[in-house]
């Protein structure tokens, strides 16, 4: 991997129990052509509709190449849209341009209903016990839907009777089973966010962030193209990243040897005003640099002042004692 | 994050070793607490694979499930992890001194004392990080609404004897681990970052190798590169060396070492049940207790670091010395040990999977009550933290340079002393805003009048003129000592030392409609139905 | 602009008819109103408490702080001197406003039992709660209802039959200071607002809107509308030229004084400084703060509106200044104290929730920040700053909020089971930047 010859391992992968697993929930959520899919589904956003039967449309995707895979994917939603029954594409492929060039999504899985509206569904493997999952989690997946909530629009603008729900479903496994349920996910939010962030966003990197992991670009775009860009974009590190990018280790130890205070955190950077360094900030507490008339710097010395005297006091207060020596961190 | 704690990380990046956030120990450490280490398995919610817990630092008893889905053998787990925890906790149970406590007459309203009982200790449960915490709590849901044979002959999995009532305890640890400033169920990770701050985000402050290198490093080497260490070195077979605080596992080590073993002990254990004869069946036996062994002494040696850990963590917080207000908050811990004793002997159904309108409004006030008495309480306990108040202008230091008497204009004049102080610090006062000082471990209340030079135009020390309201006695005169004397140099807060509790909320069987009603029949016993046990939930 | 054919005299007309009818006739226990900023809620609220009084219903009225009990006590007493009205107050010193005691049909008491009996009484949500063991009253009316907690309705839900809820639903939303996640999805979760668990169990109950602002001028209600309440829009009740801001005094060509000009003529202004990282009370834009005031003032500031024939001076006491951080407004007061101003009031969002000023000078929650938290991203926060205002508002920030905006996109978790609010306030900040830079004045000071 890129992070392991840079230096760098990240402690990332998954573990194959949680990959069995979480591909065993999705097929049983997929199983007799999305029954049990279907079911949930229909109780959570039926609608006025009757009830999905034997008789639901699952039309092979299959094409070569993503471009071709997302014609085929417009051809039956429009196919499925147009006969008014229950229609579930499973790993449909969308397209959604992206500063010029197209970006290529996959979601879970799509069901049209009879009355043309069409719903996003996303399968996860992080449970839902009573009824409350993981708000970062939710919000993850949330955002992820309404990108392909945008992709669609994009589909449904030129096919005639469509519309694309702003609700979807999340299926999650319940409480401890592996029995699947589904609660219904309002992504307008993420959606404007989201729309926003494509016309604003011009930075390669700042769109990859944006997209669900898993979307590929245009195959025609060399794949050197892509990695200079990359490399070409000074990374703004914060320790969020590192449950997120295999490179966050690199940037971050890139970002402690520059002093950079937001290694500590974005909110570290909040009440330091134009200060950036770790260096520069101890400087100004100290009294050895910056204007005193700069609040950031008043309010460093301040702080510093209240501290020293704080611990003055209390080291006086109680003879001290020092902390012993102990052994290194997991001999 | 406020400025004096940036100042501490910052330092603690520049000298390679966290510095102080508090100069007592802000939570109480119990003399003898039970340490549990938890790991769980990746990709399934509560699904426990193995443990260390115990009170003796030299002998954690080891617990392991060598298939994690097979529920046969997580039933046995939990019943071990029932027999290492429940006798802890019943020991304490047992032990009670007489208390008062106000309660109200439900047939005529009127508020009175009671004696009850109070246990005179509570048992502590430590974990290692926060997501112990969690887990903690997870393993209670799983298993309060559990049935045994007993509870119902005919339920198609029971469980064991003890287990649904570790449930119920596990449940109530957890539900008190979010009331700010309890020492029930601490995490070692939370307690160690109340107290220091190291060179790093308080994202990686949750590992507990990286935090403990930061606040104790080895000899010759820096906090940064000692928690560097801690997060990603490896021994030859990429195992790191100092594996996740749990519960979750490394997935290297699921891949590499567990899976395989968990394989050869499935492989194991179908050999056994396809053995022709008595002599196979003992080797094949002795093959799968040789599995079963593999297993266990993998996950000890993935635990044992985190063990260890725990407990160096627990010294270093021993070094401080407790704070005087931390007392008062294990006595509510105390409180609330005992009633759920109380709930348990009574017979009293488990707790429901979701609170009702006016339990979960009841906890929010008295959460909101702990969070601010907690506040408080760090600030008048700890010179560092209340100079985080002073720094806020929550808080102020002031020298008494003049008292003039003056009284109340009635017809039986009290006392309201003028006081003039002299502080160069700058409290959001405004007129009438109220100040407390501590008197003889009591708030004693006064109020800004004004600024007697006309507001602060710079910096420097001003005069301000503050009128005592309180604490004076009943006389015409101030009770001696009750005014402070000129010379005297005054801590005084614009927070409030003790905490009205909030009004009372109406029973829930009187739920007004604004909240949907009173819980209905049928709501009580929903809660208390068991999860359905199907065979989806394993293989 | 307003389209030919609305006429928004006869529209809120049509929707206060409507209201007092459910409230005064209609068969439902809760009657919902939502008011956006300036749409008359407080005449509202004291009309309906009259009407209900004159027809013999005793009534209990519910706000959430003394401010508001004490204002909306004194404008009950300005339109009926003689009707008799409780005031129930805390046990504190001070507990209310010394105006009430010049009201001669006004009786005080901090024990409910004392008011017994008055056609209307008025309280704090904090004080009803303690009320216990009196006989239920037939009306209620509570006031701000989505900054109350769905706990202290839970607390006070018994001491009515039926009730008037009515509130703006766009401000900052009640808080909490612990973490209440394990209730979120429930509907009746303690720390959410008093209207969302009252409609998650009553969805039946009627719910009207007041669809006028008659305080934002036309150049404003499209925006907070838009950005604000997408999904639940309001108009000005003034037309284009129906309000005019102009002073005595001409521009002097300077940063404050171009801007004021920008914002007399379109309602906008926005003071842009260099980009730069600053603490939260940064000296530079704190003082641009205070000069646009003191050029206002001194500039002879005359408005021109509905309510009067002739201009009326602006003084001091009808201009406001908004930040985020109380920190921010006690350095803009000592600003002015400095430049010799007085009279200006300057408060945080919280603070200036429900009051209304001729013109108000902001302080933009994001101005220099290098980090965007969701304190600073509320929606509710920008909404009330953006909203105080009859004529103009003038929006000091530095360079660079756009930028910042795309370095912090929302991730926002979500909780299941939770009615999504609307909007996003990542979204509502770029809405509202990208018209405020449509009138922006670069100053370098």
């Amino acid at each position: 991997m890129l992070a392991t010859a840079l230096g760098s391992p990240a402690p990332f992968g998954q573990s194959q129990f949680a990959f069995m697993r979480g591909n065993a929930f999705e097929a049983k959520v997929k199983a007799d052509g999305g029954a049990e899919l279907l079911r949930l589904l229909y109780e959570r956003l039926g609608g006025g509709a009757p009830p999905p039967a034997g008789d639901t449309a699952t039309p092979d995707l299959s094409a070569a190449g993503p471009e071709g895979r997302a014609a085929r994917t417009a051809l039956a939603l429009r196919e499925a849209t147009a006969a008014g029954g229950w229609a579930l594409l499973d790993h449909p492929m969308l397209a959604l341009e992206v500063a010029g060039s197209p970006a290529y999504l996959e979601p879970d899985a799509v069901v049209v209903h009879p009355d043309g509206r069409w719903t996003v569904v996303e399968i996860k493997s992080f449970p839902m016990i009573d009824a409350s999952a993981d708000p970062s989690k939710v919000g993850a997946a949330a955002r992820q839907a309404a990108v392909y909530v945008l992709a669609l629009e994009r589909v449904a603008a030129v096919t005639e009777g469509a519309e694309v729900g702003h609700r979807v479903l999340l299926v999650c496994p319940k409480d401890f089973s592996n029995l699947p349920t589904a609660s219904v996910v309002d992504v307008r939010k993420q959606r404007a966010v989201t729309r926003r962030q494509l016309t604003r966003l011009t930075r390669v990197e700042d769109i990859a962030a944006a997209l669900p992991e898993g979307t590929t670009f245009d195959p025609a775009c060399p794949p050197e193209e892509l990695d200079a860009a990359v490399a070409a974009v000074p990374p703004a590190y914060a320790p969020e990243c590192l449950a997120a990018c295999e490179l966050a280790f690199h940037c971050r130890s890139r970002s402690r040897a520059e002093g950079a205070v937001e290694a500590l955190g974005r909110s570290v950077r909040g009440e330091l005003g134009g200060l950036t360094t770790v260096a520069g900030v101890l400087a100004a507490a100290a009294g050895k640099e910056g204007d005193p008339a700069d609040p950031t710097v008043a309010a460093l010395r301040r702080a510093a002042a209240l501290r020293a005297e704080a611990l003055e006091s209390a080291s006086a207060a109680r003879a001290g004692t020092d902390v012993p020596e102990g052994a290194g961190a997991c001999r | 994050m406020s400025l004096i704690t940036t100042l501490a990380r910052l330092e603690a990046v520049d000298t390679g070793r966290a510095q102080p956030l508090a100069t007592v120990r802000h939570r109480h450490l119990a003399d003898r607490p039970l340490v549990l280490v938890p790991l769980t398995t990746a990709g399934e919610a509560g699904a426990p694979l193995g443990a260390l817990v115990g009170t003796d630092r030299e002998a954690p008893r080891l617990l392991a499930v060598a298939q994690p889905r097979d529920r046969d053998l997580r039933f046995a787990f939990l019943a071990e992890l029932a027999e290492a925890v429940l006798p802890h906790i019943e020991a304490y149970a047992d032990v009670v001194e007489p208390a008062e406590r106000n309660e109200t007459d439900p047939a005529t309203g009127k508020k009175a004392k009671v004696e009850v009982e109070l246990c005179t200790d509570a048992a502590q449960l430590i974990v290692p990080s926060r997501a112990g915490v969690e887990f903690v709590r997870l393993l209670g849901r799983s298993m309060r609404f559990r049935r045994t044979a007993e509870d119902d002959p005919d339920t198609p999995y029971p469980a064991p004897a003890r287990v649904p009532l570790l449930g119920r305890w596990l449940t109530h640890y957890g539900e008190r681990a979010r009331v700010p400033g309890s020492s029930l169920l601490p995490a070692v990770t939370d307690l160690l970052n109340r107290h220091w701050a190291s060179g790093q985000s308080s994202l990686e402050d949750q590992h507990l190798g990286a935090l403990l290198a930061w606040i104790d490093p080895p000899a010759g080497s820096s906090g940064a590169e000692a928690a560097l260490r801690a997060e990603l070195a490896r021994d030859g077979k990429g195992q790191l060396l100092c594996p996740p605080a749990g519960p979750a596992t490394d997935p290297d080590f699921d891949n590499r070492l567990l899976a395989p073993a968990i394989e050869r002990y499935d492989r194991a254990r179908t050999a056994l049940a396809s053995a022709e004869d008595g002599l196979a069946a003992d080797a094949r036996l002795g093959e799968l207790s040789a599995a079963e062994r593999e297993i266990r002494s993998l996950l000890a040696r993935v635990m044992l670091p985190t063990w260890d850990a725990v407990w160096r963590g627990l010294d270093l917080l021993r070094e401080l010395p407790e704070g005087s207000r931390t007392e008062d908050r294990w006595t509510r811990d105390r409180w609330s040990f005992t009633a759920h004793r109380d709930r348990v002997r009574s017979g009293e159904p488990p707790q429901p999977r979701r609170d009702d309108a006016v339990t979960a409004a009841q906890k929010l006030a008295s959460r909101e009550t702990a969070q601010a008495q907690l506040e408080a309480q760090e600030a008048l306990d700890d010179p560092l933290v209340l100079a985080g108040r002073r720094l806020a202008g929550e808080a102020f230091l002031a020298t008494v340079s003049a008292v003039e008497m003056a009284y109340t204009e009635s017809k039986r004049p009290a006392p309201r002393p003028l006081l003039t102080v002299r502080t160069d610090e700058r409290p959001h006062l405004a007129e009438r805003t109220k100040v407390y000082r501590s008197l003889e471990g009591k708030p004693q209340t006064a109020e800004f009048v004004r600024y007697a030079d006309g507001p602060p135009a710079d910096d420097g020390e001003i005069p301000l003129v503050l009128r005592i309201l309180d604490r004076m006695g009943r006389g015409k005169e101030p009770a001696p000592g009750s005014v402070p004397e000129p010379g005297e140099r005054i801590a005084w807060t614009l927070f409030e030392h003790d905490q009205r509790g909030g009004p009372k909320l109406p029973d829930p069987e009187e739920t007004p409609w604004t909240h949907g009603g009173p819980p209905g029949a049928d709501a009580a016993t929903r809660a208390e139905l068991p999860d359905p046990v199907t065979p989806e939930d394993l293989l | 602009m307003v389209t030919t054919g609305f006429d928004p005299g006869a529209e809120a007309a049509r929707a206060t008819g409507a209201i007092l009818d459910d409230t005064l006739r209609g068969s439902a226990r809760g009657v919902v109103v939502d008011s956006p900023p300036g749409a008359g809620k407080s005449t509202l609220v004291v009309r309906a408490a009259l009407e209900l009084a004159a027809a013999g219903h005793p009534l209990m009225v519910i706000a959430q702080t003394n401010a508001q009990v004490d204002d909306l006590v004194v404008r009950l007493a300005e339109k009926d001197p003689e009707l008799p009205v409780g005031r129930l107050h805390s046990s504190d010193s001070d507990p209310y406003d010394k105006v009430l005691d010049g009201l001669a049909n006004v009786t005080k008491s901090a024990k409910a039992a004392d008011l017994a009996g008055l056609d209307v009484v008025i309280s704090t949500a904090a004080k009803w709660a303690h009320v216990k063991n009196v006989e239920p009253w037939g009306h209620a009316i509570v006031d701000e209802a989505y900054q109350m907690r769905s706990d202290a309705l839970l607390a006070v839900a018994g001491l009515f039959e039926r009730a008037l809820f009515v509130g703006d639903p766009g401000q900052l939303d009640p808080f909490s200071i612990v973490g209440a996640d394990q209730w979120a999805g429930l509907s009746y979760d303690p720390s959410a607002s008093a209207v969302s668990t009252l409609l998650a169990h009553n969805p039946e109950l009627p719910q009207h809107r007041l669809p006028v602002s008659w305080r934002l001028p036309a150049s404003a209600a499209p925006l907070v509308s838009d950005a604000f309440y997408p999904y639940t829009p309001f108009r000005s009740g003034t037309d284009h030229g129906d309000r005019k801001l102009s002073f005595g005094v001409a521009s002097d060509g300077s940063g404050p004084d171009r801007v004021l000009d920008e914002a007399a003529e379109s309602g906008w202004g926005l003071l842009e400084l260099p980009a730069r990282h600053t603490p939260r009370t940064d000296p530079e834009a704190v003082r641009a703060v205070a000069l646009v005031v003191r050029r206002l003032l001194d500039r002879g500031g005359v408005a021109t509106s509905e309510r009067a024939e002739e201009p009326v001076p602006v003084t001091a006491d009808r201009v406001a200044v908004g930040t985020a951080h109380r920190d921010q407004a006690a350095a803009v007061r000592a600003a002015l104290t400095e430049l010799g101003v007085t009279g200006v009031a300057v408060d945080t969002a919280n603070r200036l929730q429900g009051r209304e000023f001729d013109v108000t000078v902001v302080l933009h929650p994001l101005s220099g920040r290098p980090d965007a938290t969701a304190f600073h991203l509320e929606t509710g926060r920008l909404c009330v700053l953006a909203s105080r205002h009859r004529h103009a508002c003038v929006v000091v920030c530095r360079e660079g909020v756009a930028e910042l905006l795309d370095e912090h996109p929302s991730t926002e978790p979500v909780q299941l089971g939770v009615t999504v609010k609307f909007p996003d306030g990542w979204e509502a900040n770029h809405t509202v930047l990208a018209h405020l830079s449509e009138h922006r004045v670069r100053w370098r000071p």
